[in-house]
């Protein structure tokens, strides 16, 4: 469904809501997915982001999501700079992923404190996203909403157990998708709330003995 | 949000409604917002845009590859030239400014998307100038923007990538167009007409900027966007109508998006980009690009 809010938008740095804003919203994401601001980043870039996206800032606004920065953050411009007083060291590369990917295609890999964290996604223009895989699991995360990440052993009444919890801190799930990389193996959770999740939400799923890591995304679309 | 203009200005005349009041209402309706909060984001977004015209206007802003800037402002202290003090000339003026704002990597509002984000604001605040219209008119100027946008998201594309520049620059022009022609006092009808009018003269528009780079020919195309949609506004005012009902004329230029080959939909494979000149700048200046940030 089209927002009057979506065309009228979104208040952004420039020069294109696809290579510059789409890309600060996707490291955005990546940066939710680690959990702050990484240590090292490798960010290859796929079709037209590599082809293109020097002159349009993309290199700039990938770092810049990845700072923390909105897209409308007038600190995306110096944002390579910043990066490295911050302490992130970043590396481009060009790469082709797969011939039939979006031609605005990125795979940021991030790490803290010994973590890792890969992510795949793409920029579909008008600012739109949507990430296609994270660390391996197939994903579909658009940022319109808050979403939480886990992945759970699979294990019958996880996701009963996962929702009550939800229910408790008294968010509504808009969306809730499972998938996994093969029969028994672990379950990767996406689940889109209307509400923001606090942190104390976040800890009780980690709590649980089967949950392997979550975290939360933030919302990095919409009006 | 409505799928076709023609339903939007049949509620609007049965309810003797504003086209800006029906989009808002199916806003509030589809998002579950009260309108008051909408308008309150439309209003925000009228700052920007206002911000981004007044840092163009001063005439210091480059783009990384230095093909654009500096143009808003001569064009602005200009004395010659047929349209010198006219609000057309204020309103090209305008349109520049916010393009090269959005090159040098400034803060805009893309509406409906970055390459094209100089027609709306040109017109809207130009035209608010020139005739004294409130910000309240200019933000319900905005919504009916918006609705003339999702109609064209939702029949035809917003992407110069999908169907050239005739869905970027030329739907910015088809929406300034209806948006404006409400503000000044026309009916919903009239605003279907504006929209038709002016997008009849952006249909075939290819996207073929120098290196893939939202900077040459876009904001000159931002320009001139800007008057064709004036073409449009005054034909429409006038009560001149278009034949082709302008839902069609939307379709058609879906169509002729899909049918157009790969090099006119912004890869720099055709068009001006593909020039002896524009292939030899966009080498050049990329070159320098990546010598700057390395």
């Amino acid at each position: 469904m089209v927002s009057l809010l979506d065309i009228i938008g979104p208040v952004m740095v420039g020069p294109s809501s696809s290579h510059t804003a789409g890309a600060c919203r996707l490291g955005l994401l990546a940066r939710g997915l680690i959990g702050g601001t990484p240590q090292s980043g490798l960010l290859q870039l796929h079709g037209s982001f590599a082809r293109t996206g020097e002159g349009h800032g993309t290199d700039k606004a990938l770092v810049g999501g990845l700072l923390g920065f909105r897209p409308d953050d007038e600190r995306i411009r110096e944002a390579l700079q910043i990066a490295e007083r911050e302490g992130l060291d970043y590396k481009f590369e060009k790469v082709t992923i797969a011939d039939a990917a979006h031609p605005n295609t990125v795979r940021i890999n991030l790490e803290l404190d010994g973590r890792k964290a890969t992510m795949l996604g793409s920029s579909l223009g008008a600012g739109r996203i949507l990430v296609q895989e994270i660390d391996g699991y197939p994903a579909e995360v658009t940022g319109n909403l808050h979403t939480i990440v886990l992945v759970a052993e699979d294990k019958k009444g996880s996701i009963a157990k996962i929702t009550g919890i939800l229910a408790e801190h008294d968010i509504n799930i808009a969306t809730l998708r499972v998938s996994r990389k093969e029969r028994g193996g672990d379950a990767f959770m996406m689940i889109e709330c209307d509400e923001e999740p606090d942190k104390k939400a976040g800890e009780e799923l980690r709590a649980l003995d089967w949950v392997r890591w979550t975290r939360r995304l933030p919302k990095v679309s919409g009006g | 949000m409505y799928k076709a203009l023609a339903d939007a200005i049949k509620d609007a005349e049965r309810e003797k409604k504003s086209l800006a009041q029906v989009a808002l209402a199916a806003e509030s309706r589809d998002q579950g917002r009260p309108v008051e909060d909408i308008r309150a984001a439309l209003m925000r977004a009228l700052v920007v845009m206002r911000s981004a015209i007044e840092k163009g206007l001063v005439g210091d802003l480059y783009s990384a590859s230095g093909l654009v800037g500096g143009d808003a402002a001569k064009l602005r202290t200009s004395a010659k030239g047929p349209l010198a003090d006219t609000p057309f000339r204020d309103i090209l003026t305008r349109a520049l400014a916010v393009q090269e704002v959005n090159a040098a990597m400034g803060v805009i509002v893309a509406a409906p998307t970055a390459g094209g984000a100089g027609v709306l604001p040109a017109i809207l605040t130009g035209l608010a100038k020139a005739k004294s219209v409130s910000d309240e008119k200019v933000v319900d100027g905005l919504a009916t923007a918006g609705l003339i946008g999702a109609v064209v998201a939702e029949r035809a594309s917003l992407s110069g990538a999908e169907g050239g520049c005739q869905a970027e620059t030329g739907a910015a022009a088809g929406m300034a167009a209806g948006a404006a022609t409400e503000m000044l006092g026309g009916t919903p009808s009239q605003v279907g007409h504006a929209v038709a009018l002016t997008m009849q003269g952006t249909l075939g528009l290819v996207c073929d900027p120098l290196g893939g780079l939202v900077e040459l020919p876009c904001v000159f195309r931002n320009a001139t966007g800007a008057a064709i949609a004036l073409a449009g506004i005054e034909m429409a005012l006038a009560g001149i109508t278009f034949a082709i009902p302008v839902d069609e004329v939307i379709d058609v230029m879906g169509e002729i998006g899909r049918e157009m080959d790969v090099r006119y939909r912004e890869t720099a494979g055709g068009g001006l980009a593909a020039t002896p000149t524009g292939r030899r700048l966009a080498k050049e200046r990329l070159y320098q690009i990546k010598r700057a940030d390395g």
